[in-house]
């Protein structure tokens, strides 16, 4: 009977997740998704709880409290930090599928090795692969987005990286086999052990020579073996529940990376094995190219004198946290009647959708936001394009410089705007090391300095002026 | 009941892959409800035999649905969805519930115990950032 209130509710779950995740394709639908992602959760919590099995409650409850008070600070950080938390996470649910692999494992040896049916041991030998890695490669990766100082920034290459990283994963695989068909053998669970040691290094190798460019890719790529971990730990478990939560995640992370490879126009191998970005493209320009600087009030000038004005925001916007300067400059445009869209590159910042969830924070309106593929039609009717703190997204020579590493990469037109201007840091090349020629080119002026300090300005001025 | 009335419009009429959905999961359920209510032999009183072939078919079937669910997900909230995906797949709660809770020997007990730790924070972190982000969304 317990039994059969337990599989009614999973079904239940699993259609609550679905919906929950098919009222995500519209912001106004969207909340209502979450609560019903919550209501699904405390019915698995607590049907699974009540079962005749659970004897030791102590435990459990210590664990849901520890859990709670961890994960309602980890919820509250800026949203700058969101793609590290997101990488944390990946790391916690690969933590979770990989340690109760590793139990399930060892309380089957314990109780006789027939249990460990070769479907059973393919499952945990899978899912403590995929658990383990994810959670070192996740973990690097949030380093690197927390950008703390002793994790290399830059992409880590040394010689044979690709035949010792697919070696490795090799072994592993092959040491999996073995258990599975000796899985009672004297060596057995020393063996696992180094399956298990396996893929944590694999893990960190495998993020090591990736850059920050690739992030968007990588946390996707991430997100999708975090879910395919839950799939594989619902075989070992015979819970279908999990294996159809694990599917959702596994495809939202495997659609979500299609989308960013397809906006880099680079395959899945390229990211993972291509090490971009790690090439300092040293390419001798012959001639000393010269920026063209304009004003603070100059440039308030030209804004004011525009009809339709696309801001461009880059990494740069989410270094500086300029959201709400980039709000106040806004509202002062539209004051003027001007109208004013923001073009967003899915590959824009650190992790899928990063922009439109900081413009989001600046209560910049959705409808304003527009994706690449939508606003590049109207490129060429806009007087004013404002990018602050883009580079590769608008490098022109995307579309014809085969030697540059962005080549083919769809681009936003900045450079078919009436009017550039620019707002850059410094002047150093971009992320991949690459001179943007939209710089350079005659309607383009540059303001440089801090993109907060800079859109404040522009905004002051419009104010007053 | 008004939700389920604008559901119906909206989705069975306007939006066929939803409809296909729901058949899935009706399928789903027929066969685990058949799973449960057939004669199982009494002398083997342990749990039921491990079916892989279903598992597999839910494997795939969800995965289907996934892909056609996702992808018409708003680029808008790509960011939320990926908190929200998280947050989901934190279901292993449940098995982390049952090695943790189970009569079983103290260090299974202990992996069981942190890994429902680690699934737990996901779970409130996970929904709650969601949630958060996805007020920030408005209209003009």
């Amino acid at each position: 009977m317990i039994y059969g209130i337990e599989q009614l509710a999973y079904i239940v779950d699993g259609a609550l997740f679905i919906f929950s995740l098919h009222w995500m394709n519209d912001p106004k639908t969207a909340r209502r998704g979450v609560i019903f992602g919550v209501a699904a959760m405390l019915l698995a919590i607590i049907t699974t709880w009540i079962q005749p099995q659970i004897v030791n409650h102590a435990w459990i409850i210590i664990a849901i409290i520890a859990g709670i008070a961890v994960g309602i600070p980890l919820s509250l950080v800026p949203l700058t930090a969101v793609p590290q938390r997101t990488a944390l996470s990946h790391a916690f649910g690969g933590a979770a599928a990989g340690l109760v692999g590793t139990a399930k494992y060892f309380l089957w040896l314990g109780e006789g090795s027939e249990q460990l049916t070769q479907f059973r041991m393919i499952a945990i030998v899978a899912e403590v692969i995929l658990g383990f890695l994810t959670f070192t490669g996740s973990l690097l990766a949030a380093g690197k987005l927390q950008e703390i100082r002793w994790i290399p920034q830059r992409p880590v290459t040394y010689p044979f990286q690709n035949v010792i990283n697919i070696g490795l994963l090799v072994i592993a695989a092959g040491l999996g086999t073995l258990l599975v068909i000796y899985p009672g053998a004297s060596w057995s669970s020393t063996v696992f052990l180094a399956i298990i040691a396996l893929s944590l290094i694999f893990g960190v190798l495998f993020i090591i020579p990736i850059g920050g460019a690739d992030m968007p890719t990588v946390i996707s790529i991430l997100n999708s073996y975090a879910g395919l971990s839950a799939v594989a730990m619902g075989f070992v478990l015979d819970n279908k529940l999990l294996i159809t939560a694990g599917a959702l995640d596994g495809s939202s992370g495997l659609i979500l990376s299609i989308i960013m490879c397809r906006a880099m126009n680079r395959s899945f191998t390229n990211v993972l094995f291509g090490a971009f970005g790690s090439v300092q493209a040293a390419k001798a320009t012959g001639e000393q190219k010269i920026y063209k600087q304009e004003t603070i009030e100059g440039a308030a000038q030209i804004l004011e004198q525009a009809r339709l004005v696309v801001i461009i925001p880059g990494y740069g916007m989410a270094v500086a946290q300029a959201q709400h300067r980039i709000r106040e400059l806004y509202d002062q445009l539209k004051k003027r009647g001007i109208t004013v869209k923001f073009a967003v590159h899915p590959v824009a910042g650190r992790m899928p959708g990063h922009m439109n969830v900081l413009l989001a924070e600046a209560n910049i309106p959705y409808e304003d936001l527009v994706e690449m593929d939508d606003i590049n039609s109207d490129m060429p009717q806009c007087d004013v394009a404002l990018v602050v703190g883009a580079n590769d997204v608008v490098n022109p020579s995307a579309r014809y410089d085969k030697s540059t590493p962005i080549y083919g990469m769809p681009i936003i037109d900045a450079d078919r705007a009436r009017l550039v201007l620019a707002i850059k840091r410094s002047k150093n090349p971009g992320f991949a090391g690459i001179d943007n020629e939209l710089y350079f080119k005659d309607n383009t002026w540059m303001l440089f300095g801090d993109a907060k300090a800079v859109v404040g300005d522009l905004a002051k001025q419009l104010a007053h002026g | 009941m008004a939700w389920i009335m604008a559901l119906k419009q909206k989705i069975i009429f306007r939006k066929i892959p939803i409809t296909v959905l729901l058949a899935v999961v009706s399928f789903i359920t027929s066969g685990a409800l058949a799973q449960e209510t057939a004669p199982s032999n009494p002398a083997a009183h342990a749990s039921p035999p491990i079916d892989y072939w279903s598992m597999l078919l839910v494997f795939i079937l969800s995965t289907f649905i996934g892909m056609g669910v996702i992808r018409r997900v708003s680029r808008l909230l790509h960011t939320p969805l990926m908190s929200l995906t998280n947050a989901i797949s934190a279901i292993a709660v449940v098995g982390s519930i049952a090695v943790t809770g189970s009569d079983y020997p103290p260090m299974i007990r202990i992996l069981g115990a942190v890994a429902l730790f680690a699934s737990m924070t996901n779970i409130v972190s996970g929904f709650l950032i969601t949630d958060r982000m996805l007020k920030m969304f408005k209209k003009q």
